[in-house]
């Protein structure tokens, strides 16, 4: 790299690329209004679990504005059923785990049977949306309602209702994985303990709810999309699968993107009905998403029982556990098993752990599908192990960090494997990590020693300060592949095409600012284009902490192979030898000789064909090239996670006094947009563990079917985060990144059940179940 | 077909009049009718705050007010906001405060809050934290943990302040 050119990796850059959303110029799918375009509204189920014994659609055909009303019956001849969702799991990780496989394919519109409260019935189309809703309204659904299931255990009975009426019983899925001998351990051991844990059913609630506009351009026939997804090409190859279409005719668009946070991952069926309806009707169609809609319609997440037993030495010392999940599916599981072997896979979090035991079962039941949400599956692991470590300190009378010193891996153990497979089928390998410095610098900034001694006074005085731990690790970066193609146009700016999609992480800044680094140019000539299909023929998307890894990774080698050849058109250029030339200020300059150069606008100019081309014989036209980085497997980041509160006895009500994030996530490109994810995470984190719940009656009704009813916290609940960085840089990518996206949203939940089991100490209660709501503690405290 | 009325406003400085349905949202007919989405539909049920405006100066939610009450009245935008800063400057220092702290990551809820923030910062100039957060508590956030909205308003109020001083 010139020396003229400053490092932009690692600084704070502002971002000013995104500052549309500052005087309202975003563009999200709702905003998109095209001429002659009519509007959608869906029914939707109104029972849990019952046959469709007949839908009446003729008042509404006859309301003043209705373009067509489509039911499952209407449609089910040209739209194809969704794929089995396990077709996502790689070949090694099947065939190394072997998990048991049972996959309802959902329709797009229900077919003779309904399986969840908010489940797509029909659809209705017309000139403006109010008229839309006005005709869903006079759309009668004759039912016989079926017995619900809503109980995973009680799914798993023999005799048991049958969510899908093809299958065998109600489990989707299961697996199980070992090391070790965990049965002589359990046996063998000094101490062992028995629990029950519970994490919660809550849901992602980005802002922006979803949303789909299609349309089919005239001219060159191609259907163009724009849906509120984290994954456009997922989304244009099920579009065109589904609805029997060449890929090249389909375009997927996600513009701007209100929050995503896992649920916008996968393919809805709004997203192939509304280009259905554009395809038939020759006009657009626009669907917006409603928040009652959201929440009986987005999935879900979280939602597991774990019935644990662990054995472990009288120093503390883990020498076994056993843990066995059950996953409540909700009716369908558009992701397959990448929840439950999350949860089986982060389990050991950042400890050793020489005798496991995993198994995890995913079971159907009348409630919205489950699906990934911030975390995916690992703040369920850390929850059950952190409140396993907390367990064990109780029990032998330890400090809980003491407890988590003597079984961390230790850093000179690097690169540790973990002896089970991820669930990219390669074996779990920690590749950096500084697991016992991540929580003494989280202790030192929370001021621990001088909290326990506060926590004594106070508990004198009949108050209850409590002080929770929580730590993890997390595999960032997974595969499959992402691409980056980098082009510098006739005007010198650098422009990158992604198939990854942000939608609020920053990408435009921090790509920019890589890119920056890796061209000697300033973050301003470069422009990110990300989020349509027709700019990079293949992409996964943005989920899992996987972006910055794998987009960074592949700019990184998609630049180094277009930087060959402006070298070699330079050098024929300068009439130079092309190891005398040097990247710096927007050009290439002979070294120690800036003035003879050539910026990249004239090398873009030159590189043309016909007439006005300088290429040399050899250099094909143009200067770009793509790169699709597939990593080797994913790239472990960690952090630790203090929660300090303070909780009212009488009324179960608990105060966040502090939060305290130590976190290392390999090479930062930007911390100050890496704070703002964490405060996120943490913030989202804070949600599940005290407010957030999605409930269901016994009839499968949801009951928190509203922000009045699920809360989200505000302004008032969460405090000010503090964070500490660490940098250990990943070995497994050129510039050392690891992912951190859903670190925030991981431990909380952890930290803070541990911070109330150890506020309420003197009452030796059980902290097993979340979320932690006031009469819940109160619950809590009575039990004891 | 239902009887539809005349209504004429004052958006963002500008005379509008438009030919609504009684039951058309305030939020409908500024996205729908005149094209400013900045304003957003985050639940339309009052809770979120993302739609928020300000109405004959004072916050509303723009969800829950029908466009033929606004009639004869006075409404702010997002889209209005950078037109008040003084000295020809690109954002309204609000706006500029947001973009210091990085008080925004995929904007969505973000007109509302600036808005919210215009109206504590008129009311009172030099707002303490605490009372930064309760007067927030009414627009949620899913992406930032709120952090650095609080300091987007503690910066942009110092530097209001800085400007009125001058």
């Amino acid at each position: 790299m010139a020396e003229t050119s400053t490092p932009f990796i690692g600084r704070s850059v502002k971002p000013h690329k995104t500052s549309r959303f500052l005087i309202g110029r975003g563009v999200y799918v709702s905003d998109i209004r095209l001429p002659n375009m009519l509007h959608a509204a869906l029914v939707r189920s109104i029972h849990a679990h019952a046959r469709i014994c007949g839908i009446d659609v003729q008042r509404a055909l006859r309301l003043d504005g209705v373009a067509g009303v489509w039911t499952g019956h209407d449609i089910q001849d040209q739209v194809a059923l969704f794929p089995e969702s396990f077709e996502i799991h790689p070949r090694p990780w099947l065939e190394g785990v072997k998990p048991t496989l049972q996959g309802p394919r959902p329709a797009a519109l229900a077919q003779r049977k309904v399986h969840y409260v908010g489940e797509p019935v029909a659809i209705v189309v017309a000139e403006d949306r109010h008229r839309a809703e006005d005709a869903v309204d006079e759309i009668a659904v004759e039912y016989e309602e079926l017995r619900v299931v809503v109980d995973p255990s009680e799914a798993l009975k023999a005799g048991a209702t049958l969510v899908h009426d093809d299958s065998q019983n109600n489990i989707v899925f299961s697996f199980k994985v070992n090391k070790g001998n965990i049965d002589q351990a359990l046996r063998d051991a000094p101490y062992t303990l028995r629990e029950r844990f519970r994490h919660h059913r809550y849901c992602a609630a980005p802002l922006e709810c979803r949303g789909v506009v299609a349309w089919v351009e005239p001219k060159t026939n191609i259907l163009t999309i724009w849906s509120s997804t984290q994954m456009p090409h997922l989304v244009r190859r099920q579009i065109a699968a589904q609805l029997n279409l060449p890929e090249e005719t389909v375009r997927v668009i996600a513009p701007d993107i209100g929050g995503g946070f896992g649920p916008k991952v996968f393919v809805y069926p709004e997203e192939i009905l509304v280009p259905f309806l554009a395809l038939q009707l020759g006009r657009p169609v626009k669907w917006i998403e409603d928040r009652r809609e959201h929440f009986i319609s987005t999935a879900h997440g979280r939602d597991q029982v774990h019935d644990v037993e662990l054995a472990f030495d009288e120093t503390g010392l883990i020498l076994g556990l056993r843990d066995q999940f059950l996953l409540d599916n909700g009716a369908y599981n558009p992701m397959g098993l990448t929840d439950a072997y999350n949860t089986a896979a982060h389990l050991q979090g950042p400890y050793k752990i020489p005798n496991l035991s995993v198994s995890g079962t995913c079971v159907s039941t009348n409630k919205v599908p489950n699906a990934p949400y911030r975390g995916a599956g690992r703040p369920e692991a850390v929850f059950v192990m952190e409140r396993c470590m907390d367990l064990i300190a109780a029990k032998l009378s330890l400090d809980p960090a003491e407890v988590r010193r003597r079984n961390f891996v230790q850093p000179e153990e690097m690169p540790y494997h973990a002896g089970i497979l991820y669930r990219d089928g390669e074996p779990i390998c920690y590749d950096s990590g500084n697991y016992p410095e991540t929580l003494a610098q989280a202790l030192k900034v929370a001021g621990y020693e001088e909290l326990r001694k506060q926590q004594e006074d106070l508990r004198r005085r009949g108050r209850y300060l409590g002080i929770g731990i929580g730590c993890y690790v997390e595999g960032t970066g997974v595969g499959s592949f992402e691409g980056a193609k980098v082009r510098i146009d006739p005007s010198g700016q650098i422009v990158i095409a992604t198939g990854a999609t942000g939608h609020g992480q920053g990408h435009e800044t921090i790509f920019a600012q890589i890119a920056a680094d890796l061209w000697g140019v300033s973050p301003e000539e470069v422009r990110l284009v990300e989020g349509d299909t027709a700019s990079i023929q293949f992409g996964c998307g943005t989920f899992g902490s996987r972006s910055t890894v794998n987009v960074g990774s592949a700019l990184f080698e998609a630049s180094a192979r277009l930087k060959e050849k402006v070298l070699q058109l330079a050098a024929h250029l300068l009439e130079a030898n092309r190891d005398d030339l040097e990247f710096g200020n927007g050009k290439v300059f002979i070294r120690g000789m800036p003035q003879r150069s050539l910026s990249f606008s004239e090398l873009a100019r030159a590189a043309v064909p016909g007439w006005a081309s300088k290429l040399p014989d050899g250099l094909e036209p143009g200067l770009e090239e793509t790169f699709y980085f597939v990593p080797a497997t994913v790239t472990w980041a960690n952090a630790a996670h203090v929660a300090v509160i303070e909780v009212d006895s009488d009324t179960g009500e608990i105060k966040l006094l502090d939060y305290v994030v130590s976190h290392d996530a390999g090479k930062l490109i930007n911390p100050l947009l890496v704070e703002g994810q964490i405060h996120g995470g943490v913030a989202q984190g804070i949600g599940a563990a005290l407010y957030e719940e999605i409930c269901y009656d016994p009839n499968g009704q949801l009951l928190s079917g509203s922000f009045m009813d699920y809360l989200l916290p505000g302004s008032m609940e969460v405090p000010k985060i503090k964070t500490v960085h660490l940098e250990s840089p990943s070995p497994l990518n050129p510039l050392g990144i690891k992912g951190l996206g859903e670190g925030g949203a991981i431990a909380p939940p952890a930290a803070i059940a541990n911070a109330l089991a150890d506020a309420l100490l003197p009452f030796t209660v059980q902290v097993n179940d979340i979320p932690l709501s006031p009469h819940r503690v109160l619950e809590i405290i009575r039990r004891k | 077909m239902i009887a539809k009325r005349a209504i004429e406003l004052t958006v963002n400085g500008k005379q509008c009049e438009g030919l609504v349905e009684p039951r058309l949202s305030l939020a409908d007919f500024l996205r729908d009718h005149l094209g400013l989405t900045g304003t957003h539909l985050g639940c339309e049920q009052g809770i979120c705050g993302s739609c928020t405006v300000l109405f004959n100066g004072e916050t509303v939610r723009s969800c829950l007010l029908l466009a033929v009450q606004a009639n004869e009245g006075e409404v702010l935008t997002v889209e209005g906001l950078a037109g008040l800063a003084k000295g020809g400057e690109p954002l309204h220092p609000i706006q500029q405060g947001f973009l210091e702290t990085v008080g925004f990551q995929c904007g969505f809820c973000t007109p509302g809050f600036l808005l919210t923030v215009y109206e504590l910062l008129s009311e009172n100039p030099s707002p303490s934290e605490a009372e930064i957060r309760e007067q927030l508590s009414g627009n949620l956030c899913r992406c930032t943990g709120y952090q650095n909205i609080v300091a987007a308003v503690l910066w942009a109020a110092e530097r209001l302040r800085a400007k009125s001083d001058r």
